[in-house]
């Protein structure tokens, strides 16, 4: 009798300490949630308040199935984020694997890689805008230096080209976050696993495919969420890299969905772009916990 | 044989991996030391006269000590309530055995993955009506949607990994829970309350979104803002932008290599587990 209340008040004290920061949360993350969905289903222009505000119901998202630029901006973000997933895992696979051995100056390689991670996106857009600018800029100067081009190349004219200082810009200040989470895994695995596989005979590939890979799966994964919706909410690299252009073809949807609110003032269309991008990050987390079978830690 | 070329391949990848990573930073410094004229002329990269006249521009004619100081107190500010009150729910979700526990934390985490451009509209408007825009509340609240979550999450994986025993003993020989938080955990937990504030404080100072919708001019905006939307009167001042790079970077940078391993453990604390 006694244990259950004993129980019962340590219940009561664990929600009474979560209750602020949950409420915290819940009024300025959940409220505005609903509101914008809310939002989505009036016409609600700021540049013409004598519409005043009327409910249409889903004429929004019937206009944004309609909406080439939707669609475009859709197409971009999901290219982006394929593109530049697939690089950052590459290259932060070797580099976890790298920073896992001992090696002289691993301290420094392990220090060195978290500062592109820690600086504003605001200001690595800039460093590699400014090396890939078409006048002055160092990468054009050293190209026809080396003779490998005879003029300089103008980056930002072109869709095809502005996508390479984006997503170049973006594996640089990324790759080592997701380096690190594998590393976390790495350091997770059995050791002993290698040498019995040493004795075994097996080669380093051998190990890498059959014992490193499968373990690491995991960390793989929450990896791969964790990019995925970052990539599908980009929009600080691509506003001062490119500004979406040249014209509108490398915009992202959270681009296009300011732009529709703080450019066009037109909040029920740009809160009908909000609901429809945050579904879509909640279909995809979705998708790779359900489909993937993805364990998020921090419970047991 | 092979072996030593595999070795080799490593090295050298490594160090490409590196100059890479380093390259960027190597330029902006020694450009942000450049007069213009020589960057667009003739851009080299082993500095040539170095001259200080873009630092000195940055905070004579231009006024970078506003948004300098806008990002310390919105920054600031912000991290220094998410500790009081996440402190509180991450001693309860690390410590204290609860229903709904499991789901609370899902929840958390869940909001930290969440798009900030699908609460711009609703947050614009309240702080319009409530005439928070372009003030520092007008900053600070809408951070808090992710800077809490952020803090819970961090501090709840990195305060589990503080034993257990001196707390346990203590209730043994009849201590309460508020007397074994504040004298054993409380202390005990400075540096991960610090790597935490560490993290957070990172996270608001690089901010962006938020801080682009809801500024509308110098007088409010943070560092990010005013660096991409520098302008010049006749082309883009590259050099007093670099310099500006620098000096909004450098603390950062400053204290991510100071602290790099609790970071790092505060970072993956959680977030990966077999």
């Amino acid at each position: 009798m006694r244990k259950i209340s004993r129980l019962g008040s340590e219940a009561r004290l664990g929600w009474a300490l979560v209750a602020p920061a949950l409420a915290v949360i819940a009024l300025i993350a959940i409220f505005p949630l609903g509101w914008t969905f809310w939002e989505s289903l009036h016409l609600h222009e700021l540049r013409m308040p004598w519409l005043g505000k009327p409910f249409v119901g889903i004429a929004n998202y019937v206009e944004i199935a309609k909406d080439p630029r939707f669609w475009a901006a859709l197409g971009h973000t999901a290219f982006f984020t394929v593109v530049s997933i697939s690089l950052e895992l590459l290259i932060g696979l070797f580099l976890a694997l790298a920073m896992n051995r001992v090696f002289r100056g691993r301290g420094f390689v392990r220090a060195a890689v978290l500062v592109p991670w820690a600086i504003p996106t605001v200001v690595a857009a800039l460093l590699w805008r400014f090396i890939f600018e078409s006048q002055g800029g160092i990468l054009n100067a050293m190209l026809v230096d080396a003779g490998v081009i005879n003029q300089p190349i103008v980056w930002f004219i072109e869709a095809s080209k502005a996508w390479v200082p984006v997503i170049l810009a973006d594996v640089w200040k990324t790759t080592p976050f997701v380096a690190l989470l594998l590393l976390a895994g790495l350091q997770n695995i059995d050791l002993s696993l290698y040498e019995a596989a040493a004795v075994d005979g097996a080669n380093g590939w051998w190990q890498l495919r059959h014992i490193t890979l499968p373990l690491l799966k995991p960390a793989i994964l929450v990896t791969l969420i964790f990019r995925t919706l970052d990539g599908f909410r980009v929009f600080d690299l691509i506003y001062v890299l490119t500004g979406g252009g040249p014209g509108t073809s490398t915009e992202p949807i959270a681009l296009y969905t300011f732009n529709a609110l703080l450019q066009n003032l037109r909040f029920g269309y740009g809160s009908a772009l909000s609901v429809v991008i945050f579904a879509i990050t909640f279909a995809l987390a979705m998708l790779y916990v359900r489909g993937l079978g993805v364990r998020l830690g921090g419970e047991e | 044989m092979r072996q030593s070329w595999g070795r080799w391949a490593f090295g050298l990848a490594v160090v490409l991996l590196m100059a890479f990573t380093l390259f960027p930073f190597y330029w902006a410094i020694v450009a942000s030391f450049t007069s213009d004229a020589a960057l667009f002329r003739d851009p080299s990269l082993i500095p040539q006269h170095l001259i200080f006249d873009h630092y000195r521009a940055l905070f004579t004619e231009r006024d970078f000590i506003t948004p300098i100081r806008n990002s310390l107190i919105v920054a600031g500010t912000t991290t220094l309530f998410c500790l009081t009150v996440g402190t509180l729910a991450a001693y309860a979700l690390a410590r204290i055995d609860f229903r709904g526990k499991a789901p609370i934390m899902a929840f958390i985490l869940a909001v930290t993955m969440f798009p900030q451009i699908s609460i711009v509209s609703p947050l614009y408007l309240l702080l319009r009506s409530l005439r928070l825009i372009d003030t520092y509340p007008g900053l600070i609240m809408p951070y808090m949607t992710f800077a809490m979550p952020l803090t819970v999450w961090v501090l709840t994986g990195s305060i589990r990994q503080i034993p257990k025993d001196l707390e346990e003993a203590a209730h043994v020989d009849g201590a309460t829970r508020r007397q074994s938080f504040m004298k054993i955990l409380l202390p005990l937990a400075v540096p991960s309350l610090a790597t935490t504030g560490i993290l957070t404080f990172i996270y608001c100072w690089n901010e962006f979104l938020f801080a682009l919708s809801f500024t509308l001019g110098p007088e409010r905006q943070t560092v990010p803002v005013a660096i991409a939307l520098f302008r010049g009167q006749y082309q883009v001042p590259w050099g007093q932008i670099l310099a500006a790079a620098v000096v909004a970077t450098a603390p950062v940078a400053a204290m991510v290599l100071v602290f790099q391993r609790r970071i790092v453990q505060g970072l993956t604390a959680g977030a990966v587990k077999g």
